[in-house]
């Protein structure tokens, strides 16, 4: 029953993807069932745009969901929920009215809701309870919004809105852009919405977790795209410079957090919102970019997004893979409790190590492709004669420059931490690899990841008409000879085949030498040295949070850590220590700033309104009474 | 010409350190060792057994042949005996990109071991190379800004045709910029002090502690090629004069000379700087990282308003 769940999602995501991939090269169409429900019908409608996500979601489900044939096992359990939530993943992207859409949205929404709440601890039921309240708040901004376009331009179909919008005033306009965009950037995770993410992703089985942070989180900046440059006409430039502006945010604290964590699957969440930041420049800078008339621009920045939303959507979910074979096998998902797992799942160790490379920018994978080519995009921000947004881009720049090299350091911590060394449990210890499906899985996600790099031409000169449908401008990214992706025509250039090859032939070459000068004696295994000690066990190891030490030292205005020192002492005497315990954690400026006090408030706000719920059933009736009475004064 | 480039880098780069060596034991009153001891030290230790601690795997045994790697990418990349590099595609994000993929590498190869001072070092070492990777991409910017073009060659050809550069101030900022993140990278004081094995002070040498052999032999050498191809970079994108556009015998052979003299100035540079202050404590670097950021965020600024 399970297994033949799986497999039908498996089916699906094959599905979605060919639908999605000839959408996405073109094939266009559009089907409506107008009599279904009321308020215009279901319409589904495929455009390029929506073909990329639809590909993409069916792309990811696949390795995903043969994954999960092996994680989830006979646990029967969450498999209706998981194949609604894939289903609904595919239809949004190609919903053309307000009611399809949040018919599919809801769907997904309380599918992964269902799945976040699966293992009815007291931890996943606080994740399912705010990941709710998250959503449905979200849901209330982005229907707002779509409700008064639909209002003012009289329809409820999204390819009938661009034109009259064009009409309305610039504050009509950023309104409901406003209402949209901070409804779908709750789902994207963007700073400061992103509260639901690292409770949601650890507490969900890790394949919904590689589904949610690999595709889900860009269902919301689907939203976000589609709302700023098709639906409500030209955008004016601060609509831009705002989303530049939080994904530079949630790029750094993002990275930052999952810097400072010790779990592993809340460290990859948190790495989601930096992700999702670093994509969320691309996509402001597009927009500032066109509204400053800057269109070829505009392209550039653009595809730079789209091709960091399917890099992030492939090692992000083989990231996750990975991250719950090693929680299976240890049964923990402590860093500190874990090590040596390099020599007891070597499988699961080396797409682990892939995809922490890929995310953290390194060439030749793919998110160093997508990276550069979001730099070379706000570099050429000089073109714009505007000294107040230059500014903005260059705070994005060397945000984008932070970011590569904090991650780059956070995934050492998470590889190295959990994977080199000597383990540091028993659990750890006794680990074993992970069966055939979920190796599988993986292998896919990690051969995905390669293919993008590589070919890297090919993913931009599929992407360029994606993007040119929304900034239709003349190409300013193209490719020579399939191979190199060339940017603006000269201002930068990039051939990830020669980088890869000169890469190879490099790392090969002293090794031949070496061979060939028959200076290679085998090298003498023999213990760690240690200073003299006798015997080295996992208590001299450095830990996750000893690693990320300077890190929570330099940027302490950011973690606002609260150092705790316990000595307990021997009763008889102060200089008996029997225990000390020491704590570091991090506090979160956005839950004790924004979250506790709005809590607070809404709080008071429910004591004030309970007066009149007295239980009575007579006073109910004088409600709904005294309630018809006034509608029937007022119509 | 790519082999060209790798033996320039690659043979140039112990000389390098070994008169760097050399002028300071002078400059402090020693005689020192001659200039060529480097070469000595990688032979003897390319001849040796290298021992390997039973607790690593793969990555411990991949990273010093993955850092000759990027480094000799990094090296064909960038603009070191004529604007036009072998990779001459390549721009300043590539090659700082290779050098953290060999950070990358290095640093989980120093928690490998299981020992407390790979830990450490691997520690220090990322944190170091994350602080200064935006300036490093900031003051390349302001250099990218008044080129129009990220392409480090084209860098180099544009500037060269402008004689007012040096009294340009972005150009100062950036310089100045770059000059302190060179430092930091390269391992230099007073971020990091390549002479000392105090485990509290060391970084880089903490990492690469549990390393003998020809594995040590490798790290050494591409520590070496990277300090030469910062102060190359400094040398070539600040100072583009000298460097050919072509690539024609004659003027890679002056070029290889201009690169010389020049490396000649910036060492003696270093040698000066490097006996006259002390290291910095472990955590008063990110002040001159951040220090060395706003020049270059000033910079870029100055760009923008002197346009």
């Amino acid at each position: 029953m399970a297994l033949a769940g799986y497999v039908l999602a498996i089916l699906l995501g094959a599905g979605g993807a060919a639908v999605g991939g000839a959408g996405m090269l073109g094939h266009v169409w559009h089907v409506s069932w107008p009599w279904l429900v009321p308020l215009g019908g279901l319409a589904l409608e495929m455009d390029r745009l929506g073909g990329l996500f639809v590909a993409l979601v069916g792309a990811t489900s696949v390795p995903v969901s043969i994954y999960a044939v092996g994680y989830a096992g006979r646990e029967r359990r969450g498999v209706l929920a998981y194949l609604v939530f894939v289903a609904a993943m595919l239809l949004v992207p190609v919903a053309a009215n307000t009611m399809t859409f949040a018919i599919a949205w809801e769907l997904m929404s309380l599918a992964s809701y269902l799945m976040v709440v699966q293992h009815r601890t007291r931890e996943s039921a606080h994740a399912g309870w705010v990941y709710a309240v998250m959503t449905h708040a979200a849901l209330a901004c982005w229907l707002a919004g779509m409700l008064l376009v639909g209002a003012w331009t009289g329809s409820a179909r999204f390819a009938d809105w661009a034109a009259p919008m064009s009409a309305l005033d610039a504050g009509a306009r950023s309104l409901a852009w406003a209402l949209l965009a901070a409804g779908f950037l709750v789902k994207a995770g963007a700073v400061p919405a992103h509260v639901w993410l690292p409770l949601a992703h650890p507490a969900a089985p890790s394949h919904v977790s590689a589904l949610m942070s690999g595709v889900m989180l860009k269902l919301g900046v689907y939203g976000v795209v589609r709302a700023s440059f098709t639906w409500l006409g030209p955008a004016p430039v601060w609509w831009g410079a705002t989303l530049l502006l939080l994904g530079a945010v949630a790029a750094v604290s993002g990275v930052l957090y999952a810097l400072a964590d010790r779990d592993l699957k809340r460290l990859l969440a948190y790495s989601s919102v930096e992700n999702v930041g670093i994509v969320l420049i691309g996509v402001g800078a597009a927009l500032a970019f066109q509204a400053s008339a800057a269109g070829p621009l505009a392209l550039v920045a653009l595809v730079a997004a789209l091709y960091h939303v399917v890099n992030h959507a492939a090692f992000k979910s083989l990231l996750f893979m990975a991250a719950g074979g090693v929680v299976r096998a240890t049964g923990t998902r402590d860093l500190e409790a874990m090590g040596g797992l390099v020599h007891r799942m070597p499988w699961t160790a080396a797409a682990f190590f892939l995809g922490a490379a890929a995310i953290a920018a390194l060439p030749p994978l793919n998110g160093f492709v997508s990276e550069w080519l979001m730099f070379q995009a706000l570099l050429q921000n000089v073109r714009l004669p505007m000294p107040a947004l230059n500014l903005v881009f260059t705070v994005a720049i060397a945000a984008l420059a932070l970011t590569g090299g904090l991650a780059v350091a956070c995934f050492v911590k998470a590889y190295g931490i959990a994977f080199l060394a000597l383990p540091r449990t028993e659990s750890a210890a006794s680990a074993r690899e992970m069966p055939g499906s979920m190796r599988l899985g993986m292998a896919v996600a990690a051969l995905a990841c390669v293919a993008l790099a590589v070919g890297a031409a090919g993913v931009v000169a599929t992407l360029a008409p994606i993007a040119e449908t929304l900034v239709p401008d003349a190409a300013s990214v193209s490719t020579r000879g399939g191979l190199t992706v060339d940017v603006s025509s000269g201002f930068a250039t990039l051939s990830m085949p020669a980088v890869a090859i000169a890469l190879v032939g490099a790392f090969l070459l002293p090794l031949l030498g070496l061979t060939l000068a028959r200076a290679r004696p085998s090298p003498r295994r023999y213990e760690t040295w240690g200073c003299g000690r006798l015997l080295q066990t996992a208590r001299m190891e450095y830990t996750a949070t000893a690693f990320a030490n300077p890190f929570t030292r330099v940027f302490d205005f950011v973690y606002r850590p609260v150092a705790r020192l316990d000595i307990d002492a021997h009763p008889d005497s102060r200089f008996f220590v029997q225990r000390i315990a020491y704590d570091n954690a991090p506090r979160f400026v956005v839950d004790e700033w924004l979250y506790r006090p709005a809590g607070r408030a809404l709080r008071a706000l429910a004591r004030r309104a309970a007066a009149i719920q007295s239980g009575s059933p007579n006073r109910y009736l004088a409600y709904v009474l005294a309630a018809l009475l006034l509608l029937l004064v007022l119509t | 010409m790519a082999l060209l480039h790798v033996i320039v880098v690659g043979a140039g780069a112990p000389l390098l350190v070994g008169s760097l060596r050399t002028l300071k034991a002078r400059l402090t009153g020693r005689r020192g060792a001659p200039v060529w001891q480097p070469y000595l030290d990688l032979r003897k230790l390319f001849g040796k057994t290298p021992v390997v601690s039973v607790t690593t795997s793969w990555v411990f045994r991949a990273t010093p042949y993955v850092l000759a790697a990027t480094t000799v990418v990094a090296a064909l990349a960038a603009p070191v005996l004529s604007s036009r590099p072998p990779l001459g595609f390549a721009g300043i994000i590539l090659v700082m990109y290779l050098f953290l993929l060999g950070t990358f590498f290095l640093a989980l190869a120093g928690l490998d071991a299981g020992s407390a001072f790979g830990g450490m070092g691997s520690s220090r070492a990322v944190a170091v190379a994350a602080l200064a990777e935006p300036t490093v991409i900031l003051a390349v910017f302001a250099l990218s800004l008044q080129a129009s073009t990220t392409n480090l060659g084209g860098v180099v050809e544009r500037l060269a045709g402008d004689p007012q550069l040096a009294l340009n101030p972005a150009h100062l900022l950036a310089f100045a910029a770059f000059f302190i993140v060179m430092l930091a990278e390269a391992g230099r004081l007073p971020v990091d002090n390549p002479a000392t094995h105090l485990e509290l002070t060391m970084i880089h040498e903490a990492m690469v502690l549990e390393y003998s052999g020809r594995y040590l032999a490798l790290v050494e050498w591409t520590s070496a090629m990277k300090l030469l191809l910062f102060l190359t970079l400094l040398a070539n994108l600040f100072f583009p004069w000298g460097v050919p556009h072509v690539r024609t015998p004659v003027a890679i052979l002056l070029g290889t000379a201009a690169l010389v003299g020049k490396l000649a100035v910036l060492t003696t540079a270093l040698a000066v700087l490097e006996t006259s202050i002390a290291k910095l404590r472990l955590f008063r670097v990110p002040e001159l990282l951040a220090g060395s950021f706003a020049l270059a965020l000033l910079s870029v600024t100055a760009v923008f308003l002197l346009r």
